[in-house]
Parts: C-alpha cells; sequence; structure tokens
C-alpha cells in the first residue's frame, strides 16, 4: 500500500496541524498516521531519543512497503489512516457500570469457562473501584520474582528502567524491516511485555496473563520481548481462554524471543477474540510477527498456540535454530467456525549443526471457514545433521468449510532429516452416533472428538490452561453441527 | 420392558421395516436372526434412534412411553443400549475419558450428580477386571488399534457400566473367536437381571450357546415370520433360512 500521500496530506494539514505533539495531557492522538502521531506516541511515553529514531525509521520504511497478499485469507482492504494510533486506557466513566450492562453473550461465554465472577469484571471491562485480590496477589508475586532477578514488566517502563537491556534486544530477531505488519508495530507499538531472565535463573512461576491484565492495558500494537539468558528457563502464558472487551478492529503484535547458551523459552497462547457473528460481520482481524532466535548452542524454544478467535489469523510463529544442538518446536490448534480465516504455520531456520525441529499442527474447520497451515522448514547449508519431524493434521466438520495446507521444505545440506506428515479427516456420522447412543448430546460429543483430536497439543499447555482450553474447543465448536 | 407395533422405517425413501411387531417383557432375553438385508441392522438403529432411519408408521413403546421422537441420547438417557457390531474409534480420546463422559452425560439427563473421578475409577475397574480388560486399555484411545475381541469386550464393558433398561447386541458375535465369544458371552450373562432386558442379533445359532434366549424371532423382508422358543435357533442352523422363511410363508 500504503503511501495514499492524499489522504496523509490531506489529514496533516487539517487536523492534526502542529501542536497537539506538545499536548501531553491529551488522551487520544487524531485519527490517522503520520510522523507526527509517532512522535506523539513516543513523547507520550517519555522514551529516549533512539527508540523514537527507531520508531521513525520503521513508519518511513513502511510507507514503501506493500501490505502482503499470498496468505488464504480475504478481506475489505485495511483504510489505515481510519484509525486510531494511539488512545490512553479508558476513564472508567465510559466503562460499563456493573456486569449487567455486559453483553450477555459474553457473560454466558465466561460462565462456561467457569471464570470467578472478579475476574469476569476485570475481562469485560467493568469500572471497579474496589481493590481486587488478584492485586495482593500481584504484588506478591513481582516479590517473588525480583528476589530471581528475574525482570517482568511492560515494555514502556523497561525501557525507562532498563533502557540498555531493551536496546540491545528489540528488533533483532524481527527486525524493524521484517514485514509490512511487524513494522507498523515498530513505529507505532503501543505497549507489551517485557522478560529478561538472568543466567541460570529458573523463573519460579510461569508468566501468566492474569497477572499481566492487572499490571497493564495493552491494546492493539502490542510489542514483547522475552529475553532468557545462559542457562535459564521461563514459560510464558499470553492470552487468555476468555474473550476479552475489544475496541480495536486491528491487531498487529510482534513478540521477539531470544534464548541464549543453554537457555529455554516456553510460550503459549490462547487466543480468543471476537470472531465475528454466525454470518462472518465484524471480527478482528490479527496480523501478528512471533518469532524466536536459539541464539546460543543447545537453547530450546517452544511455541505451543490454540487460536480459536478473530475473524482472520496471520500468524506464524518461528524459530532460528542459530546455536548448535538447539531445539524449536512449534505446537498449533487452530479452530475456525462460520466465516473465520485462519492462515497459520511457523518457520524453522535451521543455521547450527545437528539442530532439531517439530512441528504439530492441528487445523479445525466448521461452517464455512477456511484453515490453513503455511509452513517452511529450511535447512541451511552448515546445519550438519539437522532434523525436522512435521506433522499436519486437518479435521473437516460439515461439508462447506476447507482445509488447506502449505508446506515449504528447503533443504541444502544432505546430511539433514525432514520428515513430513499430513492428514485430513472429517467427524463421521458414525462416531457421532456412536457418541449419542452412549447419552453424551451431539455438542458434547463434537468437543470430545475435537479434543482428542488435539490432544497433543492440549498437552503441551501449563495444566491450568489445559484445562480451561479444552472447554474454549467445544464452546467455539457451538452451532457446529446441525 | 419393550413393545414394538406395527413399525415401518425407511432409509432415504427405500423402506426396510415393514409392520415389525414384537414385544420383549423385562428380564427376557429375546434373539432377532435372519438373513443379509432382512432388517436387523436397521432395526437396531431405529430402535437407538439413529438420524436417517425414519419412523414412517407405527410406535416403539419403552417402559409405557412412546420414544419413537426421541434422540438417541434421549433414549439412552431412560436406558435404551446398542452394542455395536463395528464399534468406532475416537483417536485422542482415552476409553477411560470416553467412559466416564458417556456415564456423567446420562446423570446429568436425569437430573443426578455426576460421579467424581474417584467413584468412577472404583466402578470400571470392577467391571473391567471381570472382563479381562487392562488398565492399559483403558488408557488408549477408544478402540483405536483394538482387536476385534477387544472392540467387543469393550462395548460390553459400556453395557455394565451404563447399566441400562435394555440393550440391543447387534451381531456381538461377529469376528470373535471361541475364546472371546465366551468372555463376551458371559460378561453378557453377568449383566442379566429381572429389570434389565436384552435384543440380541445373531446370524448363528452359535452366540444362543451360550446367551440362552426366551424367544428367537425370525426377520425377513422387515417383518417378523416366526417366532418360537430356543430351539428355533437349532432348526435354522439345521435347515438354513430359506427353508425356514417358506415354511412360515
Amino acid at each position: 500500500m500504503v503511501a495514499n500521500p492524499d489522504t496523509i496530506e490531506q489529514v496533516t494539514g487539517q487536523k492534526y496541524k502542529y501542536g497537539f505533539v506538545s499536548d501531553i495531557e491529551s488522551e487520544y492522538a487524531p485519527k490517522g498516521l503520520n510522523e507526527d502521531i509517532v512522535r506523539f506516541i513516543s513523547t507520550k511515553k517519555n522514551e529516549p531519543e533512539w527508540m523514537l529514531e527507531w520508531r521513525l525509521e520503521a513508519y518511513r520504511r513502511w510507507l514503501q512497503m506493500e501490505e502482503p497478499t499470498w496468505a488464504r485469507v480475504h478481506y475489505p482492504k485495511i483504510d489505515f489512516q481510519d484509525a486510531y494510533y494511539y488512545a490512553a486506557p479508558k476513564g472508567n466513566s465510559d466503562k460499563p457500570k456493573s456486569l449487567e450492562e455486559v453483553d450477555p453473550e459474553l457473560l454466558r461465554t465466561y460462565e462456561k469457562l467457569g471464570i470467578p465472577l472478579s475476574e469476569q469484571k476485570m475481562l469485560a471491562g467493568v469500572a471497579v473501584d474496589a481493590v481486587f485480590d488478584s492485586v495482593s496477589v500481584a504484588t506478591t508475586f513481582k516479590a517473588k520474582l525480583e528476589e530471581a532477578g528475574v525482570i517482568f514488566c511492560p515494555i514502556s517502563e523497561a525501557l525507562q528502567k532498563h533502557p540498555d537491556l531493551v536496546r540491545k534486544y528489540l528488533g533483532t530477531v524481527v527486525p524493524v524491516t521484517d514485514n509490512f505488519y511487524a513494522t507498523l508495530n515498530s513505529a507505532v507499538f503501543s505497549d507489551g511485555s517485557f522478560v529478561y531472565i538472568p543466567k541460570g535463573v529458573r523463573c519460579p512461576m510461569e508468566l501468566s496473563t492474569y497477572f499481566r491484565i492487572n499490571a497493564s492495558n495493552t491494546g492493539q500494537f502490542e510489542r514483547t520481548l522475552i529475553i532468557a539468558d545462559e542457562g535459564s528457563y521461563v514459560s510464558y502464558l499470553e492470552g487468555c481462554t476468555a474473550p476479552m472487551r475489544d475496541e480495536h478492529q486491528l491487531h498487529a503484535a510482534v513478540v521477539e524471543l531470544v534464548a541464549l547458551k543453554d537457555a529455554e523459552i516456553k510460550y503459549s497462547t490462547v487466543q480468543n477474540w471476537y470472531p465475528g457473528d454466525e454470518n462472518g460481520k465484524g471480527g478482528i482481524y490479527n496480523f501478528v510477527t512471533k518469532r524466536g532466535d536459539c541464539r546460543g548452542a543447545n537453547s530450546k524454544i517452544s511455541w505451543t498456540q490454540v487460536e480459536t478467535g478473530s475473524a482472520i489469523t496471520w500468524k506464524y510463529p518461528s524459530c532460528i535454530l542459530r546455536g548448535d544442538n538447539s531445539v524449536g518446536e512449534f505446537y498449533s490448534i487452530a479452530i475456525t467456525n462460520h466465516f473465520q480465516q485462519a492462515d497459520t504455520g511457523t518457520k524453522m531456520i535451521h543455521l547450527g549443526r545437528n539442530t532439531k525441529s517439530r512441528i504439530i499442527a492441528k487445523g479445525i474447520s466448521a461452517g464455512q471457514a477456511q484453515s490453513t497451515y503455511r509452513g517452511l522448514v529450511s535447512i541451511h547449508p552448515r546445519a550438519e545433521g539437522a532434523r525436522n519431524y512435521t506433522q499436519c493434521d486437518s479435521l473437516l466438520i460439515g461439508s462447506a468449510c476447507g482445509a488447506h495446507t502449505v508446506p515449504y521444505i528447503e533443504s541444502r545440506n544432505p546430511t539433514a532429516t525432514v520428515e513430513h506428515e499430513a492428514t485430513t479427516s472429517k467427524i463421521s456420522d458414525d462416531q457421532l452416533f456412536y457418541c449419542r447412543s452412549r447419552g453424551i448430546e451431539t455438542e458434547e460429543a463434537v468437543t470430545l472428538i475435537v479434543n482428542g483430536f488435539c490432544r497433543e497439543v492440549l498437552q503441551q499447555l501449563p495444566m491450568e490452561f489445559a484445562v480451561e482450553a479444552q472447554k474454549l474447543v467445544g464452546i467455539s465448536l457451538e452451532g457446529s453441527v446441525g | 420392558m419393550l413393545e414394538i407395533k406395527n413399525l415401518h422405517a425407511s432409509v432415504q425413501g427405500k423402506e426396510i421395516l415393514k409392520g415389525l411387531t414384537l414385544t420383549v417383557g423385562a428380564g427376557q432375553v429375546h434373539a432377532i436372526m435372519g438373513p443379509n438385508g432382512s432388517g436387523k441392522s436397521t432395526l437396531s438403529y431405529v430402535l437407538a434412534g439413529r438420524e436417517g432411519y425414519d419412523v414412517t408408521q407405527g410406535q416403539i413403546l419403552f417402559k409405557g412411553e412412546d420414544i419413537t421422537a426421541l434422540l438417541p441420547e434421549e433414549r439412552a438417557a431412560k436406558g435404551m443400549f446398542l452394542a455395536f457390531q463395528y464399534p468406532l474409534e475416537i483417536p485422542g480420546v482415552s476409553t477411560m475419558t470416553f467412559l466416564r463422559t458417556a456415564i456423567n452425560a446420562q446423570r446429568k439427563t436425569r437430573g443426578e450428580t455426576p460421579l467424581d473421578a474417584v467413584q468412577f475409577l472404583k466402578l470400571v475397574r470392577a467391571s473391567a477386571k471381570k472382563l479381562n480388560i487392562s488398565e492399559d486399555m483403558l488408557k488408549r484411545a477408544l478402540n483405536v488399534g483394538f482387536s476385534g475381541g477387544e472392540k467387543k469386550r469393550n462395548e460390553i464393558l459400556q453395557l455394565a457400566l451404563l447399566k441400562p433398561a435394555f440393550a440391543i447386541l447387534d451381531e456381538t458375535d461377529s469376528g470373535l473367536d471361541i475364546d472371546a465369544l465366551k468372555l463376551v458371552a458371559e460378561g453378557v450373562n453377568a449383566e442379566r437381571a429381572p429389570d434389565r432386558s436384552f435384543l440380541v442379533i445373531t446370524h448363528y445359532q452359535r452366540l444362543l450357546g451360550y446367551i440362552v434366549p426366551d424367544a428367537v424371532h425370525v426377520l425377513a423382508g422387515g417383518r417378523i415370520v416366526r417366532s418360537g422358543d430356543k430351539s428355533l435357533a437349532l432348526l435354522l442352523e439345521e435347515q438354513g433360512y430359506d427353508a425356514v422363511i417358506e415354511q412360515a410363508a
């Protein structure tokens, strides 16, 4: 795209003038995107000069870039000038006053997931003045993490407190120039998480969502940076099984992981954003760039994702296996129902010797949905003895949906071993009748069968997450079988 | 217990059952025998409520209640059970999980509290032992990679756990060697009770040597053409279906 210079000029010329950049008190930047908006965001966050330059470089680069069209997803053209790129968290006056004002459909889902009332309020964005129990829990967690030397804070805070660490690693896995959405994110990212695990430290707890929701409001251009120093370990949980109130249609997050020598990062995601209604109206567009760099020898990065939400998912969590003997894993469940479209997969880039990767991707399509696995396994000349195992399974429910598998394999080293297996199956009427004849009603039967299909991936999730994810599978497929 | 009155049923517009009438009393075991294509499997599916098996005429009364319009899961909760000729595989779902889901689904429909993990384990272990089903088999994905005998034993395990009032055994003997057949028959006999009836569908007399029926019916052309006691099964074995059906006509 981008540059529709007319629009930009028009907007800058009229609404944006100058002036607002210094207006630190203002809650919103005007609609649209230009250099002033980028400056505004940076100023708002009190960022160091280098960070502003970094953002501006990204913005200028973005202007030259084309929106990618290779994915098997279709949506109306996005007008990037018709969006807000900075909005402070909403004040209590704009929020629903109580759960009664919240969409009952949302509450029904919370109930099914068994989420406690206090958390329901938080997730639904209800204005709460009283202090949550969870706040004190968060404080305890913080103390425990500090004791271990773990840094876990919003990236905006890290830029103030640990600028050197951020500067050293930011953009080293997903460069500013990487792709259209990542570059956009680099220019305008609002906030996100920063994690640093010191040498030899095993992070004493799962760094989890609930904690993070309490800590910050992240918004649509999220930026996450996780560094596991030599010999350290961390398990990070992103997202939430419960759908969250969300005002933004376009999401373009970037996640960068760096694992140094002997370090391990386990990154789990449950994404359950609004998928649009059963007629395909509305829903979130999710264009995410996630990449991990196994920078040191014997390091390991493992991605696990359960993608059930969003109207459009465009996401390829990848591993660069740079260190010798490093290991990359990708476990994925992508569920699409109604008119959802998901184009997701991974890239395993084998650079080091004896590097290993494992890909287990499970795609489930129901309704009119389209689900695509797109993956690349690339073995570079130096990657002696590299190994990959890929398994892609698709499950179809009904006859109007589609599943597609697009695996790319490039091997430039004759000692490498690459295996690829793919299956496509349907939930059969026989299976459903068998379950029903035992007293299990159709929807529960579908949930049971799909959970069985996804088992290898669900097993990778941390325990408490796995239980909720299983329920979520059922909820996502409601109404998929007549 | 079960009363089938003038039952007509079609599959894809083709009439398969053509006025079948049958009454099975409480605690009784009735056998249905018949040649291929006589409507035996259709009968079992119609009783269990399978979609696509449309009742066009007649009634099925189960414990006095007309269940003709009920869904399969509703019938199951009321105590209808079908042991499948070809039990289905469900990859990734352990036999244990499946059993527990089924038991608790039925309990829920009946307004009973679900069994907790401990209660369930106790129950399932006791029943599994009798059928020589190992702990390992219970942990494996339902019917995936099971031998013919294991699949059938697993059906009987479900019967033992779900404790239905009426159990249909659809060619449970098919694909079983003598030892497996004995084991399965013993499993069934152990479940015989004054408040539980059985409909045993089979081609051969052999099974009825182990599960001795109170009555034997010959199904041909979608109707019961002849009924008798267990000696009828022997007669069939001796003379073949054609001769017996001809005599009936």
